[in-house]
């Protein structure tokens, strides 16, 4: 074992909360780098195009990836208790159509109860992922993979049997509203979206079941030991997943107007992109839904710089990819980094 | 781990049966299922992903996977077209295209050997990246004026028969893969690593080197893939295959293959490749087109795993039943 | 030290099997408020069974269980914490994401008047919970951070805010320094102040010594002797830990030593073990004795190339060589056969002809097609060599006995034609018939000509099989014992590192 000393190590006892904040801030230092990262693009492209800079252009930023952020937040509960959501794409798809469809032929209903379709719609398609896994012992990916197929199937056999697609005239103007209004000067998409990453950010925090969904997929068999109900908490996430990816079918409607069967196809690569870039460990336990919104904000503003760079577009799913897999290296080696000051910092003590 | 063995005999053996109904089922249900060119028609259309799901299904075994697979595709085939385009012989563009493959394997398998990377997050960066890739080289062009050699063998069965000339390589890769996984001694030691790598390790195994080889076979046979689907559709464009590495995985996580690695066989995945051939292609005749195709393979997919766990929880409830009974006897 | 007559916790008579092996016979046990009570034995007495038994992990197959006076019937962990007994594991089960604080409060945060977990007063709370140790750690580092030292301090914190009645302490300082141990000791010393019963489980003679009001003997899952550390010498203890008579069941034929196959000098690997030094000869069975963590598996397994030594010297048959990776060792011709053939030696699910033939791929197969008449010729010949009871040699290795499973790992590792053979544990988990056949087997190896290294907890197994003995403790040699020279009182206190 370690060679034995008597020695009485002052540093250790004094420094000890101190490198404690340290290592706390470290955790932190995620959103830290992302927020340098983001910084650093603005700085760079802005002085090449100054109309980068412009509050307008960050609205629009926002405005691109709201929807995106909403999903985002449910994928990071679902990922925090080290499962996965493969399905979303397919549930918006699925939400937004029969959302759209529904102030199409009822064009003078009450706005909330459209929304409240749409959401509960969401709700129900999360809570049978969530049956699945919790209950059937399906692991996520085989069942997500599964339910990504049967929604987007259920969508077009919807489509066939109603209309193939929705156009913005067909909607009432109420509905589209919802994507423009503006309260405060802000875009409500943007407010809704913030406004839901505050509450869910908040529930993960304040919470006891927000934080006993982090202590499952830190160590199963601990929260196993100590009587969490892991089963429901996975099922309750899988569940919220599907709840927002509603409200984000929701909102799609309305921004985009034009809605047919194929939509949000292929939203989660972006959604597990931004989970990714924000942080959140793809094997859970640990990240933020501040992270996931932040990983989608990077994602949107560089997608934003192409655009206004006049660099091709051809580049952007380039970037994406590189973007995922620039995440996970840099976090392999923050993990390495930190272990080896871990062992050193104790090779003194 | 007796029963276990049965039961997944068990699945084979119910994936041929509903090969042979979806086969009777497709003959009732069109005059035209039986034909030749329906023949040609259904295997053509998913050689592709039957290849790809050759190697998919030696890594999933080996405990990993590769969602990349469809982009690799799509990166060799606009490689392929944009070097014919520029006037290089056919022979080169393919070479090339092929080495296009084999760089992206290797790449992912780096990442994930020498960085120990999840190869899930990996992958999915790889399926940005190299589709992202594919249209930095391409734009939104298609290259189409291929030679009729080449469009031949994408198009046209091979002279005498109604098997295209993809179902020949598929067949005779698949025979490879086959001999391989069950036969040799890289599939024993795929078979370790997917059960137990600890076990594997301390074995001798270079658990690290096999897998980069999965990645890079992966990445070659993607590319192969995707020189065949250039071919049919006489179309190398960036968005070619968008999508079929779902379609992969799907296909060998129905013939059998445990998503966790260690369990599986080839036949199984063959099976399950023609009947969602099968599928696809009665559904195409009675013109019942992509949804409720997508429906079904969804639901097959789940069912194939819920269903075996489903019947063990029974089972196990009927055995503690029987116990209870037998000790309550003893009383 | 109070001594009241209630006992906290009360064990009468339990027994417990794990299939056919006894792992506690018919044990009284009685705990009281107040004291540091210290349970000794060797591996395998049956310390740790009596330990997850207290936990609610196991339940005991016969026997009454009484905490507070009241009969119970601990169904799982969460009841006996209710019930006020904490347990810290060997391997500490925390949550490395997440901070000290909430680790140990996870699952009863503390809550505000809006039912919203309270942050300042979880880490107020913990932090003095902490100081109220004497520990400096902060309730805001993340465990992951932590060592193991801390992440033992973690679980007390957790145990004490949980209004712990009884603490248990299994093997708290096997990886701790002599500073840490220091620190640990203290607080337990407050706990008992506080009326806490504490059980400390260990086989470390001196600390029993330094803590231990009274201690309790084990020895092949009986209750050997309870009674005050005071009234006890450490010839005593190790008397009763050992105290069996050695009968002949572990014939080991005398075989000529021959040449030296493998030298060792000054191995070095820091943190783990220091200068450890020795040779190894054909035909020589060396015992590697000493308690767990004194760092005998990882000399083998450097030995082994899974680790790296930071400097020393390997030299095979006169050559000196670098062990890179365990092929280079099988190429070296130096076999092991690991601690936990579940996680280490099988795979589960294949065949034992498929699991003998796996470190030999290469010779059984053509071309790199398998050939699966000499699998199984080469798997049957070592079936009936070694005795492997089993309906053939394609059946699953998961579906025999622990005895038929280790032989089918010493196969695989036979099959290599070794001329070192590393055994760690091999009779571990394994009834007397199954260990008295591995010893026979073991014995012949080495008259055949094989150079082999025994790493063995079981005092009795090491001294009847063994040539020379060689003692480590906590990663130093500490004796060096042939077979005349060693008794097991000699070779214990040198486990124990009585003779440093």
């Amino acid at each position: 074992m370690t060679t034995t000393s008597s020695e009485v190590e002052p540093a250790k006892q004094r420094g000890q909360p101190g490198q404690a904040r340290l290592l706390g801030l470290v955790s932190r230092v995620r959103e830290l780098g992302l927020l340098a990262v983001l910084l650093f693009i603005v700085l760079i492209v802005g002085i090449q195009a100054p109309r980068f800079l412009s509050i307008n252009n960050f609205v629009q930023i926002l405005l691109s990836v709201a929807i995106l952020a909403i999903v985002a937040v449910g994928e990071t509960l679902v990922v925090l208790t080290r499962n996965v959501d493969l399905s979303v794409g397919s549930m918006v798809g699925f939400t937004a159509f029969v959302t759209a469809y529904f102030f199409k032929e009822l064009p003078h209903s009450n706005l909330l109860l459209g929304i409240l379709l749409g959401c509960a719609l969401g709700l129900g398609l999360g809570m049978i992922n969530g049956l699945i896994v919790s209950f059937g012992r399906v692991p996520a990916i085989v069942a997500t993979l599964g339910t990504l197929y049967a929604y987007r199937g259920l969508v077009f056999i919807f489509a066939s049997n109603t209309t193939s697609q929705v156009n913005a005239s067909d909607v009432p103007g109420g509905y589209l509203a919802l994507a423009t209004t503006q309260i405060l000067g802000i875009p409500a998409l943007i407010l809704i979206a913030a406004v839901v990453a505050v509450i869910v950010g908040y529930f993960l925090h304040a919470s006891q079941s927000g934080r006993q969904l982090y202590a499952v997929g830190s160590n199963p068999e601990a929260a196993n030991m100590i009587g969490i109900r892991a089963h429901r908490l996975v099922f309750a996430a899988f569940a919220a997943s599907g709840l927002l990816c509603g409200l984000a079918g929701v909102l799609w409607g309305a921004r985009f107007g034009t809605v047919d069967a194929t939509n949000a196809t292929g939203l989660e690569l972006q959604v597990i992109a931004a989970v990714v870039v924000g942080g959140v460990n793809i094997f859970g336990g640990s990240g933020t839904v501040q992270g996931a919104v932040l990983g989608a904000v990077v994602l949107g503003t560089l997608e934003n710089a192409l655009n206004i760079l006049n660099v091709s577009q051809f580049w952007l799913q380039a970037i994406y990819g590189a973007a995922i897999i620039g995440a996970v290296v840099l976090d392999a080696f923050i993990t390495r980094w930190l272990q080896r000051a871990i062992l050193s910092r104790r090779k003194k003590a | 781990m007796k029963r276990l063995k049965s039961l997944l005999m068990s699945w084979e053996a119910l994936l041929v049966v509903l090969l042979l109904v979806s086969i009777v089922l497709g003959a009732i249900l069109s005059p035209y299922f039986l034909s030749g060119f329906n023949f040609y028609a259904l295997t053509s259309n998913i050689m592709e992903i039957a290849i790809m799901a050759l190697p998919m299904t030696l890594i999933i075994i080996a405990g990993e996977i590769d969602l990349s697979v469809a982009s690799v595709l799509g990166l060799s085939s606009v490689v392929l077209g944009l070097l014919w385009e520029r006037g290089n012989p056919m022979w080169l563009a393919i070479g090339v295209a092929l080495l296009v493959g084999l760089v992206a394997g290797l790449l992912t398998g780096l990442l994930v050997t020498r960085l120990a990377l999840p190869s899930l997050v990996v992958t999915i960066g790889g399926l940005a990246l190299f589709r992202g890739l594919a249209y930095v080289v391409l734009g939104d062009q298609a290259v189409s004026n291929f030679p009729t050699a080449f469009t031949n063998f994408g198009f046209s069965p091979i002279p005498g028969t109604e098997l295209p000339w993809s179902g020949l390589i598929f067949i005779i890769l698949a025979l490879v893969f086959v001999v391989v996984l069950h036969f040799s001694r890289l599939g024993r030691q795929l078979y370790a690593i997917g059960n137990n790598k600890e076990a594997a390790r301390f074995s001798g195994i270079n658990v690290s080197r096999v897998k980069l080889v999965l990645f890079i076979l992966s990445g070659v046979i993607a590319a192969l893939a995707g020189v065949i689907f250039t071919a049919r559709f006489s179309s190398a464009r960036p968005d070619n295959a968008v999508g079929f590495e779902l379609d992969v995985v799907t296909v060998v996580l129905l013939g059998g293959v445990n998503i966790f690695g260690g369990r599986g066989s080839l036949l199984g995945v063959v099976l399950a490749i023609f009947i969602i051939a099968v599928l696809q292609n009665v559904l195409g005749l009675l013109n019942i087109s992509g949804d409720i195709q997508s429906l079904a393979i969804g639901l097959l997919l789940i069912l194939s795993v819920l269903g075996p766990n489903l019947a063990r929880r029974i089972q196990v409830v009927l055995a503690r039943r029987r116990l209870a009974v037998g000790s309550s006897k003893q009383l | 030290m109070k001594k009241l007559s209630q006992p906290i916790v009360e064990l009468v008579g339990i027994s417990k099997w794990f299939g056919v092996v006894q792992a506690l016979q018919n044990v009284d046990f009685r705990l009281f408020p107040g004291e540091v009570h210290a349970l000794v034995g060797e591996n395998g007495a049956g310390k740790s069974t009596l330990v997850k038994i207290l936990a609610g992990i196991y339940k005991p197959d016969a026997g009454v269980m009484k905490v507070g006076g009241e009969v119970v019937e601990l169904r799982s962990p969460t009841q006996a914490q209710a019930l006020g007994i904490a347990v810290v594991q060997q391997e500490p089960m925390l949550f490395p994401d997440l901070d000290v604080a909430e680790n140990v409060f996870m699952g009863r945060h503390p809550r505000d008047r809006f039912g919203r977990v309270d942050w300042k007063r979880m880490h107020r709370e913990v932090d003095q919970l902490l100081a109220s140790l004497d520990v400096t750690l902060s309730s805001h580092t993340p465990v992951q951070g932590l060592s193991v030292a801390e992440q033992q301090l973690v679980e007390i914190a957790k145990a004490l805010s949980l209004r712990a009645r009884v603490l248990v302490l299994d093997e708290p300082t096997a990886a701790l320094s002599s500073h840490e141990v220091d620190e640990l000791f203290a607080i337990v010393k407050q706990l008992r102040g506080r009326g806490v019963a504490v059980l400390f489980v260990s086989h470390r003679l001196e600390e029993v010594f330094a803590i231990a009001d009274r201690l309790t003997v084990f020895r092949d899952g009986t209750h050997i002797i309870t009674a005050p550390v005071s009234e006890m010498t450490t010839e005593e203890i190790i008397k009763h830990m050992v105290g069996r008579e050695l009968s002949n069941l572990y014939p080991k034929s005398e075989a000529e030593v021959g040449e030296v196959v493998l030298e060792v000098r000054q191995l070095t690997r820091p943190g783990v073990f220091a200068d450890v030094s020795f040779q190894l000869r054909r035909c020589e069975i060396l015992g590697f004795a000493g308690l767990v963590g004194a760092g005998r598996t990882e000399v083998a397994r450097v030995l082994f190339g899974i680790d790296r030594a930071e400097s020393g010297e390997i030299w095979l048959k006169g050559k000196q060589v670098r062990v890179r990776s365990p092929q280079q060792a099988m190429e070296y011709g130096i076999a092991y056969v690991p601690e936990d053939r579940h996680l280490q030696g099988l795979v589960m699910n294949f065949s034992i002809a498929a699991n003998v033939t796996l470190a030999i791929l290469p010779q059984v197969s053509r071309l790199g097609l398998l050939d699966p008449r000499r699998e199984q010729k080469i798997a049957g010949e070592y079936s009936s060599q070694l005795s492997i009871r089993s309906s053939g040699v394609e059946q699953l290795v998961s579906a025999l006995s622990g005895g038929n499973q280790q032989k089918v790992v010493l196969s695989k590792w036979l099959a290599t034609n070794p001329s070192v053979l590393i055994l760690d544990e091999p009779t571990r988990g394994i009834d007397v018939g199954a260990k008295a056949e591995v010893h026979r087997i073991i014995s012949d190896l080495a008259a055949r000509g094989l150079a082999i290294i025994l790493i063995s907890s079981e005092l009795p197994e090491v001294l009847a099989m063994a040539d020379r003995v060689l003692v480590l403790h906590e990663g130093r040699v500490t004796g060096t014992f042939t077979r005349s020279e060693a008794t097991q009182e000699r070779v214990m206190f040198a486990a124990t590192g009585q003779d440093r």
